[in-house]
């Protein structure tokens, strides 16, 4: 078997079992890199030398009979816009292009202490703005299923790279969907979590009161563990939440009895993709046939979140990229004037389109005299969304429906027309703006070839009700173990 | 034609805490190392993230609470955005709409001889982050500036007043009393050349017509005055500016071109100028920091800040005077000098029973020797239990005062040698030197009947009218017997001569 | 949204734009503040803004020190410094 193609959980036991070193875990995938991304273009930056000293070390600690960590020898992949001490941290921008910080982010940190193996940095759209990785500065990340198609974005190369059998696990964000979309467009499973359950230290921030680290990979064993290891308390973030981290991967096999599962029938009107549609209705079945029952039920403020979502993260945004000015660190224009047009021309010319776009919209609404029309309002709605849900988690256990409108949209379909692209966002922004976790499963395949997935929504905190869902769900079906033709 | 001149102050406090507002960077003022205390939150690097000191929320609390203030039961951390290269993330995180401490006052000595105090109310203090440093090139060719991060995130507290200040004169006095509060809560060192303490006027006039139209000039903020000498200085400048302008153009708040001015001062020549075009009023975009939960500060909190808070000295200034009997001078000469020396001088005053005493000895040979050695009381090698048992034995007739200074200057020579001195060296010195008043009459009169009988030609010199000849007399026997009080030497002597 | 408004906004956000960004921009924001505009319809009377997810207060930190990055550390990423500050074109109303 490729050790390339192999699970996490399948690795792990050829590791723990001595059949492979991690050095050899870790060759094979940096090779398959070398080999194939190229064409596939996940990552950003390779450290081979960084990823085989940590899988030397894992080897050592096994065969001195020491635990190698949660994640000992296992690779992974760490979207580029996560700090990683001493490597290059892009958020692929030319704003960022030479950024080397000083320090590791939490999750990092935590990475490292389990006995990751990080193989380097991967794409993603420009500073994480985008759905379809296509603003990145440095280059084009395909969909490995049909490389005329986007992998989805803004967490693109991560999915890319798991879906290409580059990586087993991979580290993303998501601030209004950017580890579903990406994962379902790639026929992953990708989680984000809920609001504060892994640290945003060391994540460059995109919208603060959105932005969550997550887990990607092959199948929902895999995106536990990974949870597993980066969750939990940081006092380094003050929004991170000290709660207890559930034993995620010991209860991963006990199926849950009696679930409610509630399906909302506004997501099934317009705009929904006639297959995609069949896919979730089917994966609904699926559930039914384990047992549980399905509600129909009501989310009557979700239709404004397309609108809520495009106002609070670019007034974030618009403040969390303003420190981005040629001064401290980052790129700084060679012609101007003064001290003032230094900021202007270094800003203007590092930050590519969408990310200036964001900025100026966020910019516009924080202004006086709109602040409160705009800003102000899309946070009363916003808390009204989160009522929704307060009142249909008092109906139901979980919400299952779509991720996105369609299957992976084709390059460059929608780069001209930045309001349709928003609009993609419609079913995973309500879990960032309510602060629930969701997770996105493989559950088809449409006829052009491309995956579809099923997303599940939680109540805050119930990461270990969404898990076991979605495993009962992957027991049953084997979309997760489709590798895409051209491998 | 008449006019009123109007002044309010903001005045940044920065917080005595040992590391920073957000983040655990050293605070501590350090001109010399530029750059070397920093630390990936101070220097705003992406994806670091504030956690909020829970020092210096107390310190503000307990400022406020001294000030007061109205506590805010509920506050939250916004962002204000302007970009300077001083302020690394491009946003200083502040309070607006919601400040820790809001509706207090503070009083101060408007007239020396009569006490009479003045109140002038205060609108808010609110928390934040202090910037950086940006050291401009002096040159004069434009050329370049430099940046030192090293002050960038030190908790500063911002105390806005209303403009309830009336003359110049009076804007020192408030701000020395504010100093003085501040020194006494150890909230800050106040240090005004550190830039520990700094001070934005808002000044205007109000100009009464001669046909009894009220109108305002319009307003200057003047900024970073870093001497009291400077604040008072800058308003009598500003007063005279805007008079003058006021004259030449008529233009009044409110008019075209009498928009609020920003203004700088000029310590060496004197004067004030303009330093920001007036064109663009800031648009900070404030919104709430998405980083930073809110904060409460329930009643067992607010009680427990409380219970640090100390006398304010404006208040433990009249105590002295009527507890000690001091006169108001002496009084705030000991209140003036921190509150250190004001627990020093009133543990010496318990322990020796006498004010007066106390006070004298206090503003006169300890304030001397302080300032000659430009040390603060806490060094000081004479500790309040030392000197107060040395002045006890002056007020309990033990000793005379001419004696006592003897004592004081061999203690302090001990301490010199780096011998630490204790309370048991006080008895010790004064008998070593035979310094204690004999009360034994008959060993004195035992020593001038034989001083007498040596000198008889002297007493004859006495007898017959030369009463200062006594003098060689009294120093006889004050040789003989050590301690002896001069004048009841003196007296004997005479009562001896003359029968 | 009017190419003014464009330039003032963009002058506010120290972004040098490019004339076709303008005109662009101009355009886009228009549409995107056109479909933001729904939200007009929703009844938010008497509703708490929400500006955090998590409702959690008080998250403070002890005041104690933690080690400084070494200078050169700190200057690592500046586009220019001298080895002590970072260094920027001079600031012109400093005074
Ligand atoms: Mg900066
Ligand atoms: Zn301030």
């Amino acid at each position: 078997m490729s050790l390339t193609r192999a699970s996490t959980d399948e690795l792990l036991q050829l590791l723990d079992s001595r059949e492979v070193s991690a050095v050899e875990v870790a060759t094979a995938f940096l090779d398959e890199i070398e080999a194939r991304d190229e064409q596939i273009g996940a990552f950003l930056t390779v450290d081979r030398d960084g990823a085989l000293t940590a899988a030397r070390t894992a080897d050592e600690r096994r065969a001195a009979g020491e635990s190698a960590g949660l994640l000992g020898g296992i690779p992974v992949a760490v979207k580029d816009l996560v700090c990683t001490r001493g490597l290059r941290t892009t958020c692929a921008s030319r704003m960022l292009e030479n950024f080397v910080p000083p320090y590791d982010a939490h999750v990092v940190r935590r990475l490292r202490d389990e006995g990751a193996v990080l193989l380097g940095k991967v794409n993603l759209d420009e500073f994480a703005m985008g759905s379809s990785t296509e603003t990145s500065a440095f280059r084009r990340t395909v969909n490995p299923w049909n490389s005329e198609h986007s992998p989805g974005g803004s967490s693109g190369g991560s999915a890319a790279a798991i879906a290409a059998g580059l990586a087993p696990l991979s580290i993303g964000s998501d601030t209004g969907g950017s580890i579903r979309q990406p994962a379902s467009f790639c026929g992953v499973v990708g989680l984000k979590p809920t609001y504060g359950r892994v640290s945003r230290y060391g994540l460059v921030a995109f919208a603060s009161s959105l932005d969550q680290l997550g887990p990607l990979s092959r199948d929902v064993s895999g995106s536990a563990r990974l949870l597993q290891v980066i969750a939990g308390h940081d006092p380094q973030d003050a929004t991170c939440l000290n709660v207890p981290v559930p034993d995620w991967t010991g209860q991963l096999e006990q199926p849950l009895e009696g679930l409610k599962i509630g399906v909302v029938a506004e997501q099934f009107a317009d705009g929904l993709d006639d297959e995609v549609a069949a896919a979730v209705r089917a994966a609904v079945e699926v559930y039914r046939g384990l047992g549980a029952t399905v509600e129909e039920i009501e989310l009557p403020h979700a239709r404004h979140s397309v609108a809520t979502y495009y106002l609070i993260a670019p007034c974030e945004a618009s403040s969390n990229l303003a420190r981005y000015d040629g001064v401290h660190y980052g790129h700084r224009a060679e012609q101007f004037d003064d001290m003032v047009d230094m900021y202007a021309a270094s800003r203007g010319e590092a930050f590519g389109s969408e990310v200036k776009r964001r900025i100026m919209l966020g910019t516009w609404a924080l202004s006086s005299g709109y602040y409160e029309a705009y800003y102000l309002k899309a946070l009363k709605v916003r808390r009204l969304i989160r009522q929704d849900f307060d009142d249909a988690f008092r109906r139901v256990d979980l919400i299952a429906g779509p991720v996105t409108p369609t299957t992976a949209f084709r390059t460059g379909e929608l780069t001209g027309d930045p309001l349709a692209m928003y609009l993609a966002d419609i079913y995973t922004s309500i879990a960032n703006l309510a602060g629930i976790p969701g997770i996105s499963i493989p559950a088809g395949i449409s006829q052009a070839g491309l995956p579809i997935g099923l997303q599940l929504l939680a109540p805050s905190l119930e990461e270990d009700r969404l898990l076991r869902a979605a495993r009962m769900y992957e027991r049953e079906t084997n979309w997760h173990t489709r590798w895409p033709a051209s491998l | 034609m008449d006019h009123q001149l109007i002044v309010g102050l903001e005045v940044h406090v920065q917080l005595l805490t040992q590391s920073k507002l957000f983040s655990g960077c050293i605070n501590r003022f350090n001109p010399d190392e530029p750059n070397s205390q920093t630390d990936p939150v101070t220097l705003g690097l992406p994806g670091t993230l504030p956690v909020l000191n829970r020092r210096a929320v107390d310190l503000s609390i307990r400022t406020g609470l001294a000030l007061n203030c109205e506590i805010a039961p509920f506050t939250r951390w916004d962002r204000k955005q302007y970009y300077y290269p001083d302020l690394p993330k491009a946003y200083q995180i502040s309070q607006y709409d919601l400040p820790i401490a809001a509706d207090g006052w503070l009083e101060f000595v408007a007239d020396e001889e009569t006490g009479e105090r003045r109140r002038v109310r205060l609108i808010r203090a609110h928390l934040e982050e202090d910037a950086g440093k940006n050291l401009h090139d002096d040159s004069g060719r434009g050329g370049e500036s430099r940046v030192d991060l090293n002050r960038c995130g030190t908790p500063l507290l911002e105390i806005v007043t209303q403009p309830d200040l009336r003359s110049a004169a009076d804007s020192r006095k408030f701000l020395e009393e504010l100093r003085l509060l501040l020194s006494y809560l150890e909230v800050s060192d106040c240090n005004m050349q550190e830039g520990s303490l700094r001070c934005d006027a808002n000044v205007n006039l109000k100009v009464t017509t001669d046909d009894g139209h009220e109108v305002a000039t319009p307003i200057a903020e003047i900024k970073n005055l870093n001497s009291f000498r400077g604040v008072e200085a800058a308003i009598e400048y500003e007063e005279q500016r805007q008079l003058e302008e006021w004259q030449r153009t008529g233009l009044k708040m409110g008019d075209v071109g009498g928009e609020k001015e920003t203004r700088g001062w000029d310590a060496d020549r004197g004067i004030t100028f303009s330093q920001r075009g007036k064109e663009e009023a800031a648009d900070y975009r404030y919104f709430p920091d998405p980083d930073l939960p809110p904060l409460t500060v329930s009643a067992e909190w607010l009680e427990e800040v409380r219970a640090t808070l100390c006398e304010p000295p404006a208040d433990r200034r009249e105590r002295l005077q009527a507890a000690w009997a001091l006169s108001a001078y002496d009084a705030s000469v000991i209140i003036d000098r921190g509150r250190r020396l004001a627990d020093y001088f009133e543990e010496v005053a318990r322990l020796c029973g006498d004010g007066k005493q106390a006070a004298n000895w206090v503003t006169q040979e300890v304030l001397r020797i302080m300032n000659d050695r430009g040390i603060e009381i806490g060094d000081f090698p004479i500790s309040a239990p030392v000197l107060g048992t040395l002045l006890e034995r002056i007020v309990s007739d033990a000793i005379t005062v001419r004696s006592a200074r003897t004592v004081f200057a061999d203690l302090l020579e001990q301490a010199e040698g780096s011998q630490p001195v204790t309370v048991d060296d006080v008895d010790r010195v004064i008998d070593a030197k035979g310094l204690r008043k004999v009360e034994d009459t008959g060993q004195l009169e035992a020593a001038a009947d034989a001083v007498l009988a040596r000198n008889a030609k002297i007493a004859d010199d006495v007898r017959g009218g030369k009463t200062n000849a006594v003098g060689p007399l009294i120093g006889q026997v004050m040789k003989e017997v050590r301690g002896a009080d001069a004048r009841a030497v003196r007296e004997l002597l005479l009562k001896k001569i003359n029968g | 949204m009017e190419q003014s408004e464009v330039l003032r906004v963009a002058r506010l956000a120290r972004l040098k734009l490019a004339d076709s960004e303008v005109d662009s921009y101009a355009r886009q924001l228009t549409d995107i503040l056109q479909y933001v505009e729904q939200l007009e319809e929703v009844q938010t009377d008497g509703v708490e803004p929400m500006a955090h997810p998590g409702g959690v207060t008080n998250v403070l930190r002890d005041d104690v020190v933690t080690e400084s990055l070494p200078v050169a550390e700190a200057l690592a990423n500046a586009p220019r410094s001298d080895g002590r500050y970072f260094v920027v074109p001079a600031i012109l109303d400093a005074g």
